[in-house]
């Protein structure tokens, strides 16, 4: 096994004539959770949304350069492919509020069109729910609807949705941006056991948490990566003068 | 402040109006129809035989001729407007075609419905005809089958238009987490947007309904105005509207005009009954999202 | 998690994205046939007499659509004139008062209006002026075609104005500004294209209606501007014309047919261009 899940080269994106991303190199680390930090509207959506091939949903949005998912060329992949290996989790918990609680977790397959045998089915429900950790609370509502949980548990259903697809990466933006701090604290926590069996990367605004727990840190401005490197090297002697004021406050 | 006052109540005068207006239409319609109400009762809605000179008024032709014309034209317009709605509300938001696509809508709408009957008339009815000669049975050109063709050109727009809203109020988070899982639009739109919208596409095809139910010009132009029972989809027929448009005029008895008007109740109840609750049901939807 | 299956699902989508695209097509074909149908009969009877003479009686060579011209004119005048104050100021009211059951009620009211046939409103009109005047007049048939604007002209308005930000009314209060002129002369001229829009779109929908009409304006074959008597107007006049059996007729219906949509699409593109602004 590779040491590198995803690498990023010379990758360039925009919407229209706006550029965005600007000629980003990078290296995601297996099994480790990146973190990727910076002010508002330096990129850092776009950049995970690219991972995924999201991004080209968007009409106008275009990308040159190239990103890798272990040696397979993430943009000639097939994009349906690439998102079922690439899962993501949004700012906002989106549970689908027409399905029930086990209907949520199943419906990456669901909506793939995958026929499994109930007993399979069970057992993938159970065990994403279980990683996700909210399988305790939630094991005797399995079907009702999603939308009774609060916030962080909806965060965590989704997460078990996506866990669900077994993907290689998980991408979360900005997870707990919609939370409270004691939701925030739990799904901190997962992110901590989850990154044993599943590459993360982490949009994050809250320095803090990034250095709780990221192992690295991809600090981006104005669409340029400035820094990566190991979290507490890039939290502690920032290379950067633009880290440094950053991580200091100085951008408000 | 005189002024301010005469203006404030200008506002609240003009708001009441409006209600008034409604409640005026629907006592004036309830009071003219009085007398037939009076004659015939229940059985006006069941009786099968209209005949203005023997004075006996049974309006089930034209409640069957107007039920099965808007049904026919519903049906046939559902595939063609929930395609418009799902292309323009999901694959095309942006570009030259979305644009084209969006204009012509448009213009279908904005086409006096006179002109759909003048069309029809000219150009559909011996299509049908034709038709009918080929398959061997009297070629009236002009009957049910005809009517919902034309009713269904005209509903298209105006249901196309009620599904791209709604079809617009399905979350677009909910959209990208089923194309973030992997599935592709067609599975994303089957079984995501479709489960969540599918109230308000009721509601939809609910007021197209109503829309069908009161179209008059096009339809008395090509139905054929018999006011016999249809026999069959192609059989001429009439429907509420029609009849009205087609004997008010030379209604001079009080019964006949009456009976008339009652159709014309029949018509208003029905249709503000469909529009209540398909508003409310969109007006839900869109509280919710 | 096969690749082929990955490839049947592509091919579906593609199927039914193609599925759409051709019954949208299907759709939008009614439209070119009707256009050209009326352009190619339309644009062959029109001329300077086809648009300034009155009709001529049957058998007679050439005459025109004049007092049809006229009549429609006469009658959005009479639907303009009820129902444009009444309708912006049951806007106003609503946009001011979001809340409250009257405002409901109107609200409500509109949306009803609005959904009833226009055959019934007929009925109405005729109910209403044609049997106490004692004969069909353009009046009734102004007003049936007035009741018919009236719901949108109070849902545009109230819609336009709700936009208008409420700093703006702040604002002109707090300079000291009355009430009812901060409406006038802020609220309103600030969402004036709104209302605009709302007028002409309304007139757009009257312009080509004819169930109304039959049994209150009724049509004539004179020219008359005595609002008291029977007029003419183009769509009633494509539909006698229509629905006669005269060959020569037929061809003036097409002809008033293309007069009639080149007249209301124009109203929708000035709409169109006024919402813009
Ligand atoms: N759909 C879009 N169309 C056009 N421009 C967009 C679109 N989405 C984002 N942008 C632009 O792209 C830039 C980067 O946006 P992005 O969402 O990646 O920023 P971000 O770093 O995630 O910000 P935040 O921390 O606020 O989420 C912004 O300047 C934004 O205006
Ligand atoms: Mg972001």
């Amino acid at each position: 096994m590779k040491s590198q899940v995803v690498r990023v080269e010379s990758f360039s994106a925009s919407f229209g004539e706006h550029r965005i991303l600007k000629n980003i190199n990078l290296s995601i680390p297996k099994d480790k959770v990146t973190a990727i930090m910076g002010p508002s509207g330096c990129g850092k959506t776009t950049l995970i949304r690219c991972m995924n091939r999201m991004h080209e949903l968007i009409p106008d949005a275009q990308v040159t350069g190239k990103m890798f998912l272990y040696d397979e060329d993430i943009y000639s992949m097939n994009p349906i492919l690439v998102r079922r290996k690439v899962g993501m989790v949004f700012q906002r918990p989106n549970p689908f509020p027409t399905m029930s609680i086990y209907d949520n977790v199943i419906a990456g397959y669901k909506l793939n069109g995958i026929k499994l045998p109930k007993t399979e089915q069970d057992s993938i429900v159970e065990d994403a729910l279980r990683k996700s950790a909210l399988w305790d609370e939630v094991k005797d509502a399995l079907h009702r609807k999603g939308t009774f949980l609060s916030g962080g548990q909806q965060q965590r259903l989704c997460i078990a949705r996506t866990l669900a697809m077994k993907p290689e990466v998980l991408l979360l933006d900005e997870p707990t941006s919609a939370l409270d701090p004691k939701a925030t604290s739990h799904i901190e926590e997962l992110i901590v056991e989850l990154k044993k069996s599943v590459t993360i990367i982490l949009v994050t605004h809250n320095i803090a948490q990034a250095a709780r727990v990221s192992d690295f840190t991809a600090f981006l401005y104005l669409g340029e990566l400035v820094e990566f490197g190991p979290s507490k090297k890039l939290f502690t002697v920032p290379e950067d003068k633009r880290t440094e004021e950053y991580l200091t406050g100085k951008f408000g | 402040m005189i002024q301010e006052k005469i203006f404030q109540n200008t506002l609240y005068i003009s708001a009441f109006c409006v209600v008034a207006l409604l409640i005026a239409i629907f006592c004036t319609l309830l009071h003219a129809s009085f007398p037939a109400i009076k004659e015939f009762g229940m059985h006006f809605v069941y009786g099968k035989v209209w005949d203005p000179v023997s004075g006996e008024f049974g309006a089930l032709p034209f409640l069957v001729g107007t039920l099965l014309t808007s049904f026919l034209a519903l049906i046939i317009s559902i595939p063609f407007s929930l395609a418009i709605a799902i292309l323009l509300g999901e694959y095309l938001k942006k570009g030259v075609v979305a644009t084209v696509l969006k204009s012509a809508v448009e213009l279908l709408a904005g086409i006096p419905s006179i002109i759909y009957g003048f069309w029809g008339l000219f150009v559909l009815a011996p299509i049908v005809r034709n038709m009918e000669i080929q398959l061997g049975i009297i070629p009236y050109g002009v009957g049910i089958l005809t009517a919902s063709l034309i009713l269904s050109i005209m509903i298209i727009p105006y249901s196309a238009s009620i599904g791209r809203e709604v079809i617009r109020l399905v979350p677009a988070d909910l959209k990208e987490a089923a194309l973030s899982l992997g599935a592709t639009r067609f599975e994303m739109i089957k079984k995501v947007i479709l489960p969540y919208a599918r109230s308000g596409i009721f509601a939809g095809i609910l007021l197209s309904l109503g829309r069908a139910l009161g179209e008059t010009m096009a339809v008395t132009m090509v139905i054929g105005n018999s006011n016999f029972l249809p026999k069959s989809l192609f059989s001429p027929a009439n429907t509420m509207a029609s009849v009205i448009a087609n004997e008010f005029a030379e209604a001079t008895e009080t019964l006949y005009l009456a009976s008339l008007v009652e159709i014309g109740l029949l018509l208003f109840v029905v249709t503000m009954i469909i529009n209540i609750v398909g508003r409310y049901i969109i007006q839900k939807m869109s509280v919710e999202t | 998690m096969k690749a082929n299956n990955i490839f049947v699902r592509i091919i579906k989508d593609r199927v039914f994205k193609g599925a759409a695209v051709v019954f949208s097509v299907l759709s939008i074909l009614p439209l070119l046939f009707i256009l050209l149908y009326i352009v190619k009969n339309g644009i062959a009877v029109i001329n300077w007499q086809f648009l300034t003479e009155l009709p001529k009686p049957v058998g007679e060579i050439g005459g025109g659509i004049a007092n049809a011209l006229v009549g429609t004119g006469i009658l959005i005048l009479i639907a303009c004139l009820f129902s444009i104050p009444l309708g912006v100021a049951a806007g106003i009211y609503l946009s001011e008062h979001r809340t409250g059951k009257l405002a409901y009620a109107v609200r409500l009211s509109a949306e009803v209006l609005h959904g009833i046939p226009s055959i019934v409103i007929g009925i109405i009109a005729y109910i209403w002026l044609v049997v106490p005047m004692g004969m069909f007049s353009a009046l009734s048939g102004g007003i049936a075609l007035g009741i018919m604007m009236l719901p949108v002209i109070v849902r545009t308005t109230e819609e336009t104005l709700k936009l208008v930000p409420g700093t703006l009314k702040e604002a002109a209060l707090a300079l000291g500004v009355p009430y009812y002129k901060t409406i006038l002369k802020v609220i309103l001229p600030a969402g004036l294209s709104g209302v605009l829009t709302g007028i002409l779109l309304s007139i757009a929908r009257i312009a080509g209606e004819t169930a109304p009409l039959l049994f209150t304006a009724f049509g004539s074959p004179f020219m008359d501007v005595n609002i008291l008597k029977p007029v003419n107007s183009m769509p009633l006049l494509i539909f006698n014309y229509a629905t006669s059996p005269y060959p020569e007729w037929h061809a003036l219906a097409w002809g008033a047919s293309f007069v009639l949509v080149v007249f209301v699409l124009t109203l929708n593109i000035l709409a169109k261009v006024i919402s813009r602004k």
